[in-house]
């Protein structure tokens, strides 16, 4: 675990048995990615493949929701504002029952409920619609304070990317939620290092992220975003300490781009990455003997 | 500079007086009946009735009558600082948790600043979040900065958007509930501050969605929103003293717009004029000369409107009169038409 924060884990790490179970839901949502991928030839599938174990922590162990009733009132609300990753969100929406694995292959295509950017007008479980980056953190905090004025309980997650860090938006919601006390939500920031024109410290440096989340009062732990177990214990800290004290938190979460798959993590860093025809059943087998802890 | 102890110099020229503006001055005639706060009024009264309604602003609620609201349910009012991004993606946010949402700040920022979030987080998903917007068209002698003269021409092409752009403090009154009971997205052109109080005078209701005959009239017609109605009912009473018979159709909802009440109108021999507090460019003038184009009606329609172009800044009265929006201009403007 690279749990880094200026406040000491304060609860028991999670057990080998939930890691376990949270690993394999990665591994569904890595292989629903690849599904997808397939159809399109090309795509997004870098980014599912590095944020799948962040999607499988919050799926698989902290959303509290019913599958079969997606605007259920009382659910947790998870928020993408990075409309591309939604590959990986429909994975995910597929692995939690939402959305019927058998549609995943209409992704992209003419009249799917799946569109290349995630849009909550076209499919169940999908709470905003993402793409113009920096909005999600804005309407996570308009939706966690009318919960609360609401008296209901449920928690605001918003995934979002190092790429949004660029947009003041962001920052001005940072403040929001701080200002406003919003114990019950948190921010995942995948910093995959990785943005449309390039790498992000060449595109536009964001760091120190760690310090100005710190900075904005927010509870603020960084972590590898591929390791199953310090996402659940950052999930944990949360709970134990920021949430009770109104304390709005982020889990900063290092991933890597194409992570599961040796194939696509060595192959050139591309926003948009194309593989080949021949390749996808390579992925697959790269992805299912990573899995087993055996060479492909 | 230095500071000194000579005595300035005297001069026995007098000064002419400056004309001076404040930054949000009313414009109310002297004398003129006006109502104080009638938004911040009307959201109190609405949110009595539907606990649903709650207020938020960006930095801006004294200023768009907005703390009347505050005060009255401070647990129901969100202040987001001057961040108008967070102001309206909230909002969304709010409208998605099943609230219905108020949220406030000048035109210029909501249409300037925050156009994508308005457009992809509230208008997209068709929320139920009220845009009010303060200092439309020319109301502030501030210049450009808060000069909001283009903002129906920027929201006109926003799908879903309802565009509210009301004449006086019965407007406002009478439209607060129903913008709170109408599915989806509106924008409202908002007066504060003492508002005139004008529509009392006629068997006028507001609807959202329809123009209304306010005055028939043999010669002209006048079809108008904004304070701009105010002016035209003025007009219309200053032009009868030259013969000049003058009919107005006051057009509160720009979209959708009640095109048919306005065609019915158009379609006779009369001088048509359009009359608004925005650029000439995209906001009532081409709503109605599209409306005109589309139904094959070859009639000329004469506009009054803010040209195309920055603003000064300055006292309003004296911009209103440069810019042609005063009564005065508006009688000379059409007696030169009727030669």
């Amino acid at each position: 675990m690279t749990l880094s924060s200026t406040e000491a884990a304060p609860v028991s790490a999670p057990t080998t048995e939930r890691i376990d179970r949270i690993r394999a839901a990665a591994y569904r949502i890595r292989h629903n990615a690849l599904t997808m991928g397939e159809v399109q030839g090309q795509g997004y599938v870098g980014q599912a493949l590095g944020a799948a174990d962040m999607f499988a922590s919050v799926y698989a162990d902290q959303l509290t929701y019913r599958a079969e009733d997606p605007h259920w009132e009382g659910r947790d609300r998870f928020l993408l504002s990075t409309g591309h990753y939604a590959i990986g969100h429909y994975a995910a929406l597929a692995e939690a029952g939402i959305v019927p694995v058998a549609e995943l292959e209409t992704y992209g295509s003419d009249d799917s409920r799946l569109p290349m950017s995630g849009m909550s007008t076209y499919t169940p479980g999908m709470e905003i619609s993402g793409g113009s980056l920096g909005h999600g953190l804005t309407i996570a905090v308009g939706m966690a304070l009318g919960l609360r004025l609401q008296g209901s309980a449920s928690r605001v997650i918003n995934f979002l990317s190092d790429g949004e860090l660029d947009e003041g938006s962001t920052w001005e919601a940072a403040m929001g939620a701080h200002h406003h006390q919003l114990g019950h939500l948190t921010a995942m920031v995948d910093i995959n290092a990785l943005q449309a024109d390039g790498a992000t410290d060449t595109v536009l440096r964001t760091e120190p992220v760690t310090e100005k989340w710190e900075s904005f009062g927010w509870y603020t732990q960084r972590v590898d975003g591929n390791d199953v177990g310090a996402l659940l214990a950052a999930f944990d800290n949360i709970a134990a300490v920021a949430a009770p004290v109104g304390r709005p938190s982020v889990i900063l979460c290092d991933t890597k781009v194409g992570r599961g798959v040796p194939l696509l993590e060595t192959r050139e860093k591309a926003h948009f990455m194309r593989i080949e025809e021949n390749e996808w059943q390579i992925c697959r087998e790269q992805l299912t003997a990573g899995y087993e802890g055996t060479a492909a | 500079m230095s500071a000194t102890t000579e005595a300035p110099e005297t001069t026995t020229a007098v000064k002419p007086k400056l004309k001076t503006s404040a930054m949000i001055a009313s414009f109310a005639d002297p004398g003129q009946k006006t109502a104080a706060a009638p938004f911040g009024h009307a959201l109190v009264k609405a949110a009595e009735a539907d606990s649903r309604i709650v207020g938020l602003t960006a930095d801006l609620g004294k200023y768009t009558d907005m703390h009347i609201f505050a005060k009255a349910f401070p647990e129901r009012f969100f202040q987001m600082g001057m961040a108008e991004q967070l102001l309206f993606g909230a909002a969304a946010g709010m409208a998605e948790t099943g609230l219905i949402p108020f949220a406030s700040t000048y035109s210029v920022f909501a249409a300037r600043r925050a156009y994508d979030f308005l457009c992809l987080d509230i208008a997209e998903p068709n929320l139920n979040v009220n845009i009010i917007g303060g200092l439309p068209g020319l109301t502030t002698g501030y210049g450009p900065s808060h000069q909001a003269t283009e903002d129906m021409a920027i929201f006109r092409g926003m799908p879903n958007l309802t565009i509210v752009d009301p004449c006086d403090s019965v407007d406002i009154e009478q439209a607060v509930p129903q913008l709170a009971a109408s599915d989806g997205p509106t924008y409202l052109r908002l007066l504060r501050g003492n508002v005139p109080t004008v529509l009392d005078e006629y068997d006028y209701k507001f609807e959202l969605g329809k123009a209304k005959v306010l005055r028939g009239g043999n010669d002209v017609v006048f079809v108008s929103s904004g304070l701009m109605t105010m002016r035209a009912l003025q007009a219309a009473d200053a032009l009868a003293k030259h013969n000049v018979d003058v009919a107005v159709v006051h057009t509160p909802t720009i979209k959708p717009f009640d095109s048919a009440t306005v065609l019915a109108e158009l379609n006779t021999d009369r001088l048509a004029v359009t009359l608004e507090n925005h650029t000439v460019v995209g906001g009532l003038f081409e709503t109605v000369a599209s409306a005109v184009v589309t139904s094959g009606l070859g009639k000329r329609v004469i506009p009054v409107a803010l040209p195309d172009q920055f603003l000064d800044a300055g006292a309003l009265p004296t911009l209103h009169e440069r810019y042609g929006l005063s009564v005065d201009r508006i009688v000379a403007k059409v007696l030169a038409e009727l030669g």
